[in-house]
């Protein structure tokens, strides 16, 4: 199993390599892992069918609870099969539609390792390694949106993919913490198994908000659905792909996931309706509206991905039934619809659906795979997506809260999707011979596999439906369910209200379609003014706002003033320190200076008045001279309270300072008094203030001693642990060799910087 | 910049290899008694620094054969290489490691990782100090 998940990320290492040596059939070569996956999870089916769900277990990090452990149930196999099954195809379309491409080896790289985020985030049986692969998916679909990286326009609409996934990530692990606390576990496993009452929990509101935040993120619900059309910037197997079985589903995995352990409040079943309605309507609506085929996919999307969340709402055992069946269905049907919208892209060059026409004479086997698909998707007999309509309607008419809203906003979402199947089945395929910039031919045989292959098994399935149902689908409904449910799928149930339902959409539908010429330019006009008040929109007036600050506070932080650095920083530092001191230790003054000898004093009234005289002289020179003077005074100090190594170092420290001093005032111009007498009384307090609070504190130190002073354990054990007698060094380069490396390091590095500020400085001034 | 007294070009060439020494002294005794990389290294980089006044930066990068900015790769390289023995035994990074060689005339030489990774010390702060002395005097020329 572990093989299993990683295995995706060790092929994305040699991906290239093979690249170089199978040439053309690199993506025939590369689906062999998914399809030997898909075998691999489906030997599995047995397992699931005899246990429920197992649990493989794989230490990582057990020191911090956190595993590599796998569950195995009907839901995670279901997915599992749909993303590795699907990844075949998508694979060996990938290497037709991109042959040629340049940068086709990268390509499947991130394909791979993306497909093996996917697998991971579905297995895992641990929030936080969850929580990994789940950003893991973000980061590798920001890479395969952004894929075409010189287009502008690419970048951003991943950019904007990202940042919405990925806020919604951050409010996830918020969520899946506060779940951890509450049920006492980072198992999911165990998380399902317990018979906690979460709903009543006090965090159970924030962190069903939150772990929501993350699922409608990421599943494009209103109102964050922008982001999932826009992501059709990426190239079609991508959308194929993500749109299909993968990363708008994860959303949509989490909530059925976690339905058991949190679908008892009232809160979970609302929230997930109510969005998940919205989306379904809004979905159906936008997809009917538009023009571009991807486009018109992608709202279809976010309908059936609003349709799903809906149906997790709604919770009953017919509600999961349908959803499960409306899940297998839109992968299988969505995935090869993608795939004739890139080829027909591919072939006539464009992707407007208004230049198309009568394509079937020329592509005659598109044109039948994409008949199938979409009758599917219209939810049409004998195909899979009929049973999951039926089903959908049946349980929505059967809810026990807002039944009427719910059943109404479904069947005007179907009426509008079957027009939408009208659009991209009918309208480039049959009719007038439309206009492309193309002339097109049949798509080949790389590209046509995958569709046929899903739009067959999707017939399959419609046909015989006790097939998935007894291998899987019935236990996926139990995992959603948290207890077994008996399922019954057929595709004839009788003449019902359901059946009524499906006829009627359909004929709206179809009329819809056929004025759909006429329809189009005023809905174009309508989404056009909609749109500013969209939360499109909202999301470009957020990302400007973070422009703005981050420009304003730069501004006011780092505006190149040195002195207000040092300002800033000894206030801040000081400051605070102070007020730990007062508060929790109080100030002491008593200090004993009866054993005082009159050098000391010498030595004191020599620091301080190198010190004023330091700040107070108008002579840069003499300024530098004076601090050398307090160096060396700090450096006798030392050398008479016997501790030579410090002596040592700060006399020759102070030494090269004061050189390197010298060496900088030869470039400086002539000393100006820049700084008004506010300023410079500003400072004078703030340095007072430092002075105090550091001498309070030196004295506070005498006064306590918190812990016993290791001094004691380094005097003892140097000899004899660490074969030397200056315990200063043993200190530096055995007991604390690390602290000493990391300095070192620090130090080549401050060099380095200031190396390069020597050297643009230098290369600024050669500049005429 | 450069200095055209007689009298620091002539102490300077004295100077200089003494101090050079005293630092290697440093360095090796550092483990028993005061001195280490630390002072070791800030010893040597005075030499040369007193070196670049009399003679300027360039006949001191000529001195130096290396450039500043090796010496500090050198230095890391040297204090890194020294928790290689720990690592082979499979001990917590940075343990010591002694070794005794016996010398001619019944002596020992003692040497051990602490050794190396306290010339690693001596090289690094060597190389920060010269790569900004050499730079800042030839930003100017």
């Amino acid at each position: 199993m572990l093989l299993a998940v990683l295995s995706g990320f060790l092929l994305a290492i040699v991906a290239p390599a093979l690249h170089r040596i199978s040439g053309r059939y690199i993506g025939w070569v590369l689906a062999i892992l998914p399809a030997t996956l898909t075998a691999y999870f489906a030997s599995l089916i047995p397992d699931v069918q005899a246990n429920g769900s197992m649990v493989l277990e794989y230490a990582w990090l057990p020191g911090l609870g956190i595993n590599l452990n796998f569950l195995v149930d009907g839901l995670s196999l279901v997915f599992a099969l749909l993303i590795s099954g699907i990844g075949t195809f998508i694979l060996i379309y990938a290497g037709s539609y991109l042959a040629g491409h340049r940068y086709l080896a990268r390509f499947f790289v991130i394909m791979l390792s993306f497909m093996a985020s996917m697998l991971g985030l579905v297995l895992s049986d641990n929030l936080i390694t969850l929580f990994v692969f789940w950003e893991l998916t973000s980061i590798t679909s920001y890479m395969l949106i952004g894929f075409n990286h010189e287009d502008m326009e690419a970048r951003k609409c991943a950019l904007q993919g990202l940042f919405v996934t990925v806020a919604g990530g951050l409010a996830l692990m918020a969520g899946l913490v506060l779940l951890a606390i509450i049920s006492g576990s980072y198992s999911l496993s165990e998380i399902l198994a317990s018979d906690l009452a979460i709903h009543e929990h006090a965090f159970y509101t924030a962190a069903v908000i939150c772990i929501l935040a993350g699922t409608f993120t990421k599943s494009a619900q209103v109102p964050f659905h922008f982001w999932l059309p826009n992501a059709m910037a990426a190239p079609t197997p991508v959308s194929a792909f993500l749109h299909s079985a993968t990363m708008v589903k994860a959303g949509v995995y989490l909530m059925a996931r976690l339905n058991p352990s949190l679908g008892e409040g009232e809160l979970w079943s609302q929230a997930l309706m109510l969005f998940g309605a919205a989306t379904m309507f809004t979905g159906a609506y936008l997809a009917f509206s538009s023009t571009g085929i991807k486009k018109v996919l992608a709202y279809s999307t976010i309908m059936a991905l609003g349709t799903l969340t809906m149906l997790i709402g709604v919770g009953t055992e017919l509600a999961l039934t349908a959803f499960i069946c409306f899940l297998v269905a839109h992968s299988l049907y969505k995935g090869a619809l993608f795939m004739i919208a890139g080829a027909l892209d591919h072939e006539t060059g464009t992707k407007d659906i208004t230049l198309m026409g009568g394509l079937k004479k020329t592509m005659p086997v598109t044109a039948a795979i994409a008949c199938l698909a979409a009758l599917s998707l219209a939810g049409l007999p004998p195909l899979f997506g009929f049973i999951a309509k039926e089903l959908l309607f049946e349980s929505l008419l059967d809810s026990p809260l807002w039944s009427a809203g719910l059943t109404t906003a479904a069947v005007a979402a179907a009426v509008l999707i079957v027009g939408v199947a009208g659009l991209v089945a009918i309208k480039p395929f049959f009719g007038r011979v439309g206009n492309t910039p193309k002339t097109p031919h049949e798509a080949p045989l790389g590209m046509l596999v995958g569709p046929a292959v899903l739009s067959l098994t999707a017939l399959v399935f419609g046909l015989a439906p006790f097939l998935p149902e007894g291998a899987l689908l019935r236990s996926a409904v139990g995992a959603v369910n948290g207890s077994p449910v008996d399922t019954y799928l057929a595709l004839w149930h009788g003449v019902n209200v359901p059946l009524i339902l499906s006829v009627g959409s359909l004929v709206l539908g179809l009329s819809l379609l056929s004025s759909w010429n006429r329809l189009q330019p005023a809905l174009f006009a309508i989404n056009t003014s909609a749109a500013r008040f969209g939360p499109e929109t909202g999301y470009f007036r957020f990302m400007e706002g973070i422009t703005v600050v981050a420009a304003w506070q730069t501004r006011v932080l780092q505006n190149g003033v040195l002195g207000l650095y040092l300002l800033l920083l000894v206030a801040v530092t000081f400051g605070l320190t102070g007020y730990t001191l007062l508060t929790h230790h109080g100030i002491n003054l008593t200090l004993d200076l009866t054993d005082s000898h009159f050098y000391e004093w010498g030595i004191a009234l020599l620091l301080i008045a190198a010190a004023v005289f330091a700040s107070a002289t108008h002579s840069r020179l003499g300024s530098v001279a004076s601090m050398g003077v307090l160096g060396f005074g700090v450096a006798l100090t030392f050398i008479l309270f016997s501790a030579p190594d410090l002596g040592i170092t700060q006399l020759l420290v102070e030494t090269l300072t004061v050189i390197l001093l010298v060496l900088v005032l030869f470039k400086l111009p002539e000393f100006v008094n820049l700084s008004s007498p506010f300023e410079r009384y500003r400072d004078l307090a703030v340095a007072t203030f430092a002075g105090v609070v550091m001498t309070l504190l030196i004295l506070a130190a005498l006064d306590v001693q918190y812990f016993e002073s290791i001094s004691s354990y380094y005097i003892e054990n140097s000899a004899p642990l660490a074969y030397g007698r200056n315990i200063v060094n043993v200190i530096l380069v055995d007991f604390r060799a690390l602290d000493t490396l990391g300095e070192i390091f620090v130090l080549s590095l401050a060099a380095l910087g200031v190396l390069s500020m020597i050297k643009l400085k230098a290369e600024d001034q050669h500049k005429p | 910049m450069k200095s055209n007294t007689l009298i620091l070009h002539t102490a300077a060439l004295f100077i200089m290899p003494l101090q050079l020494m005293f630092s290697v002294f440093l360095l090796f005794r550092g483990h028993d008694e005061p001195g280490g990389g630390f002072i070791g290294g800030l010893v040597a980089a005075s030499a040369f620094v007193l070196y670049a006044f009399a003679f300027g930066a360039e006949p001191t990068r000529r001195i130096l054969r290396v450039a500043p900015r090796d010496l500090l790769a050198a230095g890391l390289l040297f204090a890194i290489a020294s928790t290689i023995p720990a690592f082979l035994a499979g001990q917590p990074m940075l343990t010591a490691h002694w070794w005794e060689l016996p010398l001619p005339g019944g002596s020992y030489l003692k040497l051990s990782t602490p050794l190396i990774f306290d010339i690693g010390v001596y090289a690094a702060v060597l190389g920060t100090i010269m790569t900004f002395v050499i730079n800042l005097m030839e930003s100017d020329e």
